[in-house]
């Protein structure tokens, strides 16, 4: 069968809201949602430190149980029908995100391996032409984070630190701060 | 659980993150070289949505108002295909664009031209059972933008798409065909595959034109195709 090449991407401009708002879901858990109620905020700077205001992250997670909302998540798990796991998440004037939801369940990865509770994010922007992907790990899964898979493709320490969210003491809140340069910049995946 | 990922980006299909012709991208791209993600249970699913999201007039950006919007009335449709041609069903496509002067309804749209109280520039459809969509709407504006002097922006519609997984998630913008200002965009032109960058720009078509009514345009978009099945599945 011939191959099309896809239809290349170009940026979602300044004005994204316009079109992308009606959409945002910054809660992503109902009242009979099961798990762990956590909020994940932080700060999204440029190559100067500079907050960047007019940006969105859309974030993809699987439920308590590690299961996805999804017809290709064939696993042997219950499903959670009240978790969709799709979250829309604007940036604010200084750069600020927060948002919602409940922490995954660990999911399999590539052969046998079992990766660490983890959120996947697309993050758009006036200056990207095409979205970047990251993902999101939590900082008391010191164990499970050790042995992930994707976090294992990081040669250096201080790069796969960007991808761990940190855990307030006594709260399920947790810190992430997204980094486009510099010397903290945030890991991005080629996917 | 065998999974079968997506295809990888043939370089110069797609665009690259820093694009010094478009200003924006200098503070903004990755400068660290980007790591290789295999594609697990987590990229190849994603977010479905369903139909009631979407209200029987919200792929009309003509209605909602008191008054029509002033403009030439357009109807733009196509088909979402995967990357071997089969059509892409029941998936959300979001749009939004400027008015006919070629103004956004935007707090920090600060173009000195007018808005149109008829005119808000958003819309969203779901593709049929064949892939099918249909917008009615008018015809954007070329505007001026800061990022070089006396640039302009070429009209634009900006189209956003997830299809079947996390990996097919696009955005990108529709143009019209034989628009001076496209070979001067550095946003279009960020693609240096010209048969891939051709794709972003829509045809007029007599077919879907509608008699007394609008001019149609077709706009098929391509979202990134699937690995082969492995071998015993
Ligand atoms: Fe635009």
């Amino acid at each position: 069968m011939s191959k099309l090449t896809p239809t290349p991407s170009q940026t979602v401009g300044p004005y994204y809201s316009i079109g992308l708002n009606w959409l945002i879901t910054t809660d992503l858990a109902r009242d009979a949602t099961t798990g762990e109620r956590i909020v994940v905020s932080g700060r999204l700077t440029d190559g100067d430190g500079a907050p960047i205001p007019d940006a969105v992250l859309e974030v993809w997670q699987a439920d308590a149980n590690g299961r996805y909302a999804h017809a290709e998540d064939t696993q042997d798990k219950p499903k959670d029908a009240t978790f969709k796991g799709f979250g829309r998440v604007p940036t604010d004037k200084d750069g600020n995100f927060v948002f919602t939801t409940i922490k995954p369940g660990a999911v399999p990865g590539p052969g046998n391996s079992l990766q660490a509770p983890h959120i996947l994010v697309a993050l758009s922007m006036r200056g990207l032409l095409r979205h970047v992907y990251t993902r999101i790990y939590f900082s008391d899964e010191a164990a499970a984070n050790a042995t992930d898979p994707i976090l294992g493709l990081i040669d250096e320490p201080a790069r796969r630190a960007t991808l761990v969210a940190q855990r307030a003491k006594g709260a399920a809140e947790y810190r992430w701060d997204i980094a486009m340069q510099g010397t903290g910049e945030t890991v991005f995946f080629d996917a | 659980m065998d999974i079968v990922g997506y295809r990888r980006i043939v370089p110069g299909t797609q665009p690259e993150y820093l694009h010094p012709a478009y200003t924006s991208s200098v503070k903004r791209s990755p400068t660290k070289k980007l790591v290789q993600l295999p594609h697990t249970l987590t990229e190849v699913t994603g977010p479905m949505f369903g139909h009631d999201k979407v209200g029987p007039d919200d792929h009309d950006l003509t209605k909602g108002h008191a008054g029509a919007p002033i403009g030439e009335r357009i109807i733009v449709s196509g088909r979402v295909l995967d990357g071997d041609g089969r059509p892409v069903p029941n998936t959300l496509v979001e749009l939004w664009q400027c008015n006919a002067t070629g103004r956004y309804r935007h707090a920090n749209d600060q173009h000195d031209a007018p808005l149109d109280p008829n005119f808000d520039g958003a819309g969203r459809s779901f593709t049929d059972a064949e892939g099918n969509y249909k917008f009615i709407t008018i015809k954007p504006g070329a505007y001026p933008w800061r990022n070089h002097f006396n640039g302009w922006r070429p009209q634009h519609l900006h189209f956003s798409l997830f299809g079947p997984s996390f990996m097919t998630r696009l955005v990108t913008q529709m143009y019209f065909p034989g628009d001076p200002l496209i070979p001067l965009d550095p946003i279009f032109n960020c693609v240096t595959d010209a048969r891939a960058r051709d794709r972003m720009i829509s045809t007029f078509d007599i077919e879907t034109t509608v008699p007394d009514f609008a001019l149609g345009y077709r706009f098929d978009i391509v979202l990134r195709g699937r690995d082969a099945t492995p071998m015993g599945m």
